[in-house]
Parts: C-alpha cells; sequence; structure tokens
C-alpha cells in the first residue's frame, strides 16, 4: 500500500477547494482529505466549514459521527475483520481473537511499530464465504488463522 | 477464432484468488502462443464453486471450478479450451443444478456478461426496457411499475411503483432518482454482485426511473465497504454517458438524465433512507422524522424517488417484458423474484434468485446442501441482524413477505444466515443489542439509550443475575423499542432478541457464566 502523504495544509485546501461546488459537498471532501492524508487533521475543520459555509461544530459533528473518518493516521496497513453474524456462524470471533494475540493489539488499535491497525467491521458482503477479512482495502474470504498469518508475514514484508 | 475464457472480476471471486488465476490464464496463453482472451465477467453467485472459470465452446460455456492458480497449467493440458474433461470441470454452466432451477430475471446477466461492455449488455436484451418507457407517458410507466406488484426490495417491502406515482404527482423544478446501494446487512450481498456484475442494469433502471416521474439527476449511495463495486459502478457510469445512455439527450430522445455515485463512511444506520438522504446531503447520518415523506420532501428538499438496488434493477425487465409477466411469478402479494442469499455456516453459499414461495428448507437444504461444518442446524437468520433468529422447526416458513410477518420475521433483503449447534442464542441476542449500540444514530432514546441497557440486562441474565426479573425487564425494554423508536434499527432490534428466546429459552438458562465477553 502506497503510505499516504505527511498532513499538508496548503494540499489540503486545494482539495476542498476542488470539490466544494459538488452538492452535499462535505464527504466526497472528507474522503479525499483521508485518500490524501490518511487522516483528517484537525486543522481542516476550519477550512471545510468556511469552504462549505457550516458550522465547525457541524464538521466536527459529520467526521466524528462516520466509523471511515480518521482523526489521526492509522498504521501502514489497515485490517478489518468483519464481525457480523455470518461471520460469526464461520467461527470469526476465535478468528479475532487469533489474530489479536498474534500482533498483540485490541481491535481498534494499531501496532506499536506502526505496521497494523486492526478494526472490526460488520459486514463486507462476502457472506457466503465467510470470515471475510480486507486488508489495504482488498477483499479475502474464508480466512482461517492460516491464511490471516500468510497474509500478516506478507504485508509485514513491505516497507 | 478467439476463445473466451470468463475469470470472474467479482470481489467475492477476487477473494478467494480469481486474481491469480487470471494471471495464470494469460501466462499459460502466452506461453502457449494460443488466439485465447480472457473476460473479467462478474459471479454467477456460486460462491463455493469460485473461482469458477468458464470458456466459450461450440457447445456453449463450460465451467471450471474451483480454480486455483496452480489448476491452470494442468486445465490447459487437459485442453479445457476445447471443454474437455477435467477433476474441477461441471460441465455446461447453464446445466449446474444449482442454476438451472433458479429463476433470474434481475440476475439473468450476472456473470454472463462483462459488466463494463455495453455491446455486450445490449447484445443480453440491455436496454429495451427503456426504449419501450420511451414510447409510453410518464403516468404509463408508473402503472407499468405498479400493476407488477413489485415491492422495494431493501427490506420495508413497499409498493415501489406507489412510491414513484407519488413523486410523478408532485410538481417541482427539480426531483431526484437516489438509489440505495447501502448493503449493510450481514448475509446480504446482492446489490454488491449486482453493482459489480450488471452495472448498466441498475443504470437503466435509474434511468426509467428519471424520465417517469421527471427527475434529470440520480446518486448511487454506495457503502464504503464496497470499494470494488464503487470503482465498477463509477467506470459504467462514465461508459454510459460516453455512449449517450446518460446526460443532456439520453439516446436521442430529448430527455435529460445523470448520473452520480457516491460513497458512504461505515454507518450502518445510512441505509435507513432518510439518514440516507441526510448523508448525502453531507450531513450526519441522523434519520429524518416522516411525514413528510421522502416522495415530497427528499434529497435537498426536492421530491424523491428512493428506491434499493434490486428494486430499480427490476424495472427494465418489467418494462421490456410487461408488468404481467413479472406478476406472474410469486405467490400471494409478494410478486417477482426474490435474489435470496444464502450465507453464514452452510455448503453451498450463493445467489438464488427464484420467484417468492421457495420454503427456507428448501433454499438451505436443497440448494445449500445444509451446514458448511456438518453439524446439525440449529437456527437462521433472515433478514439481517435486524431480522429474528428462526429454528429447524420454522424451516417450512415460505420466502414471502407476509409468511414472514406471521412467525414474527422479516425477509427483509433476503439474506439467509445458517448457524450450527455451536451457536448460542444468549451471546446472538446480546450482539444484537451491541450492534444497535454502535449504530444507533442517537437520535431516539428507545434505540440510543435502550441498546445499551438492553445489552447490560444481556450480561445480567447469562452471568445468572435474577434471570427471571431480568428477562421479564428485557421483555419490557423490548416492548419499548419495538413501539416508540423512530426508525427501523431500533424498531426491529428486539426482533432477534426476542426470536432468541421464544425459540432458544434454553440459552438464556445455562449455567452461570463469570465474566461476559467485552464489548469492543
Amino acid at each position: 500500500m502506497k503510505p499516504p502523504r505527511s498532513w499538508n495544509g496548503d494540499e489540503a485546501a486545494r482539495i476542498i477547494a476542488a470539490h466544494r461546488a459538488m452538492p452535499g459537498a462535505m464527504l466526497p471532501v472528507l474522503h479525499a482529505l483521508q485518500d490524501a492524508f490518511g487522516y483528517i487533521d484537525e486543522t481542516a475543520v476550519p477550512l471545510i466549514a468556511e469552504a462549505l459555509n457550516v458550522s465547525r461544530a457541524e464538521v466536527h459533528g459529520v467526521i466524528t459521527f462516520y466509523h471511515d473518518f480518521r482523526h489521526a493516521p492509522a498504521g501502514r496497513h489497515v485490517l478489518k475483520l468483519c464481525r457480523a453474524e455470518a461471520c460469526q456462524s464461520m467461527g470469526c470471533e476465535s478468528l479475532i481473537r487469533h489474530v489479536e494475540d498474534k500482533l498483540g493489539v485490541g481491535l481498534g488499535n494499531t501496532t506499536a511499530d506502526q505496521r497494523f491497525t486492526v478494526e472490526a467491521v460488520y459486514c463486507l458482503g462476502n457472506c457466503a464465504l465467510s470470515p471475510a477479512a480486507m486488508l489495504d482495502g482488498k477483499l479475502h474470504g474464508r480466512v482461517s488463522p492460516a491464511a490471516v498469518d500468510r497474509l500478516i508475514a506478507e504485508a509485514g514484508k513491505q516497507p | 477464432m478467439t476463445i473466451r475464457i470468463y475469470v470472474p472480476g467479482d470481489a467475492a471471486a477476487l477473494s478467494v484468488g480469481a486474481q491469480a488465476v487470471d494471471e495464470a490464464m494469460l501466462r499459460e496463453i502466452a506461453a502457449r502462443h494460443l488466439d485465447a482472451a480472457v473476460i473479467r465477467n462478474g459471479s454467477r453467485g456460486l460462491f463455493w464453486l469460485e473461482p469458477l472459470v468458464e470458456v466459450e465452446t461450440p457447445a456453449g460455456r463450460i465451467a471450471y471450478g474451483p480454480v486455483s492458480a496452480a489448476d491452470v497449467p494442468g486445465l490447459f493440458a487437459a485442453g479445457f479450451l476445447e471443454g474437455k474433461p477435467h477433476p474441477l470441470c461441471l460441465g455446461p454452466t447453464e446445466e449446474i443444478s444449482y442454476l438451472k432451477r433458479q429463476e433470474r430475471l434481475t440476475f439473468a446477466r450476472c456473470g454472463v456478461i462483462d459488466p463494463l461492455s455495453l455491446d455486450d449488455y445490449i447484445a443480453h436484451q440491455g436496454y429495451r426496457g427503456l426504449a419501450r418507457a420511451l414510447t409510453l407517458t410518464p403516468e404509463e410507466i408508473v402503472e407499468e411499475v405498479v400493476a407488477s406488484g413489485l415491492r422495494g426490495r431493501g427490506g420495508a417491502g413497499f409498493p415501489t411503483g406507489i412510491k414513484w406515482r407519488t413523486v410523478l404527482k408532485e410538481s417541482a423544478q427539480q426531483k431526484y432518482v437516489v438509489c440505495n446501494a447501502d448493503e449493510g446487512d450481514s448475509g446480504t450481498f446482492a446489490d454488491r454482485m449486482l453493482l459489480e456484475g450488471d452495472p448498466f442494469l441498475l443504470i437503466e433502471g435509474m434511468t426509467i426511473a428519471g424520465i417517469a416521474v421527471g427527475a434529470t439527476m440520480g446518486y448511487v449511495y454506495v457503502r464504503s465497504e464496497y470499494p470494488h463495486a464503487f470503482r465498477t459502478l463509477k467506470r459504467a457510469i462514465a461508459v454510459a454517458r460516453d455512449k449517450g445512455y446518460l446526460g443532456a439527450d439520453v439516446t436521442g430522445s430529448g430527455k435529460r438524465f445523470d448520473l452520480e455515485v457516491r460513497l458512504g463512511a461505515g454507518a450502518y444506520i445510512c441505509g435507513e433512507e432518510t439518514s440516507l438522504l441526510e448523508s448525502l446531503e453531507g450531513k450526519r447520518g441522523v434519520i429524518r422524522f416522516k411525514p413528510p415523506l421522502p416522495a415530497i420532501k427528499g434529497l435537498f428538499g426536492k421530491p424523491t424517488v428512493i428506491n434499493n438496488v434490486l428494486s430499480l434493477a427490476s424495472v427494465p425487465v418489467i418494462l421490456d417484458r410487461g408488468a404481467n409477466f413479472y406478476k406472474d411469478f410469486g405467490i400471494g402479494r409478494s410478486r417477482g423474484t426474490l435474489p435470496i442469499q444464502l450465507a453464514g455456516n452452510v455448503k453451498r453459499g450463493g445467489l438464488i434468485e427464484k420467484a417468492f414461495g421457495l420454503t427456507l428448507g428448501e433454499a438451505i437444504h436443497d440448494f445449500g446442501g445444509g451446514t458448511a461444518s456438518g453439524r446439525p442446524l440449529r437456527a437462521v437468520q433472515v433478514g439481517g441482524p435486524l431480522g429474528a433468529y428462526f429454528p429447524a422447526a420454522l424451516l417450512d416458513t415460505p420466502l414471502d413477505y407476509e409468511a414472514f410477518a406471521a412467525r414474527k420475521g422479516m425477509l427483509g433483503h433476503g439474506g439467509i444466515v445458517v448457524f450450527d449447534d455451536t451457536v448460542d442464542l444468549a451471546r446472538q441476542a446480546r450482539f444484537a443489542m451491541e450492534f444497535c449500540a454502535i449504530e444507533s444514530c442517537g437520535k431516539c432514546t428507545p434505540c440510543r439509550i435502550g441498546s445499551t441497557r438492553g445489552v447490560e440486562v444481556i450480561d445480567k441474565i447469562i452471568a445468572g443475575r435474577d434471570r427471571t426479573k431480568n428477562l421479564e425487564l428485557l421483555d419490557d425494554l423490548c416492548e419499548l423499542m419495538l413501539e416508540g423508536s423512530l426508525c427501523a434499527l431500533g424498531g426491529l432490534t428486539p426482533y432477534p432478541v426476542l426470536s432468541a428466546i421464544r425459540h432458544f429459552p434454553e440459552d438464556f438458562d445455562k449455567p452461570a457464566e463469570p465474566r461476559p465477553v467485552a464489548a469492543e
């Protein structure tokens, strides 16, 4: 995965300006910022508020409402493990415990070396091939503990 | 002549190695100097056979699966390009019993065509619905949809044509068509399959909706957990616009209709239509009071048709073949076909499009082949995280909106999740409340607070504290949530909880466990 660039206010302002004319521009703006920097810096809030003519509180409210938006950079690799019912029926809870033990972090956290962020997700739409996981935006099905070990090892080899 | 090989580019097929299979195919074709091309089709929905590779032969398409990259050289050596036998050969695709027994109207093309080839789409009866719609008045289009009996496939089952009629009758400068592709229910993947396997069908359905009600702009709200579907649809929209099927003058008809796809941001509640509209407008996905209905005051306050992917994707065939053709499928007040999604602990999970009326047991046993683990089936959850848990004794329930309602269940978006006998229904009930607490938008108290209190009460029951009293309290709380919540999230979370208690009381009466599993 391409590491996101570090936060840059000027570039953030350009991204906001490029999207502001869209009807209902808020989510597209936030997605674009997160795509570029891996998270949405606190300093973007007044810029967005100004550009979209809404209050800072409204911008903050939107960012905090949605599970996707990050307030700080994630680890270099993001591993999402599905915890919804179809995956539960195929043992996702024990898969999650396996990953937590292996990486030494709980769901929603990042390893100390900043390599992996592990998160719960509620359905990836791969319910006939449960348990499902998504590593850096790529979907995986029938994920056994051995398979997730391979995914982690492969991703870990990358810088 | 170039031989056509099909390797699915569907996200589920990719999740079990279809990309590596594609690469191995290309290597083999190059090494053997063959005149063959690989087409990335959608999935046929036979997921236990993915990656399912097909080859076009004079005798039709022959299927092989599940194929791994390591199998590819052997397939070529065995002569699979001529459809010759191989241990992985499944015979003619259309003859695979799981597929042959289906009635595919909405998914007729999914897995068959190249999803981004407009020529392929048109060669397979695509855009015939729109062509007919353009010969009708808006009222005639709407009445055709009403007469077909099509009901919203998102879960609520409200008649689609009635929504359209309301929007048509409104006079406004601007109207919108919004497609709800926020398919968040566990056990469902039909929207995703369609977006990735036959996106032009949705585009055609939305275009017809726009022309019918007088809307010139449409939005598709795709959940962010579906990045692959989002990209595919975006590309398909660009192709359709480029070829004049979207834009200021749709196929030279003088009618304007354009589309844009928007990405959600990981909020389950945005599958609720008013919350989705708020989100599209750039706000927190907090639900709106109804009335006014979205049909009267919807997106940006304008009259809006908001339908699920599968509802809109059912429209082209209704216009093409007529309301009566569609209506002849189904039972009672559930007309047409239902794309059933068989998932979880099941041997042959996949998409089964059948006329309404197949029983739950037929879907799970005749199609699904029972549990994947081989252990006895104990519970089935139908309709996503807000659907009831049914025991094996209720497998005779026909897949029909009213039949499920009569047994205090919900058909929802047609997802079936199978559990074997290792499932603990007290835990599942707890999860239902926990999920509601995580995803509640916070607008109404029964949902926002009730779900958290629900988790606590179930924890006490599991821990063996005042069980009788706490079960009574839980029942009371569920009634309050059912009656007092503003939308289906708080209002239906009691379904899985109460059904678990009703059908599996023994799971709430086990020896006490000292420590509940910690919430996230």
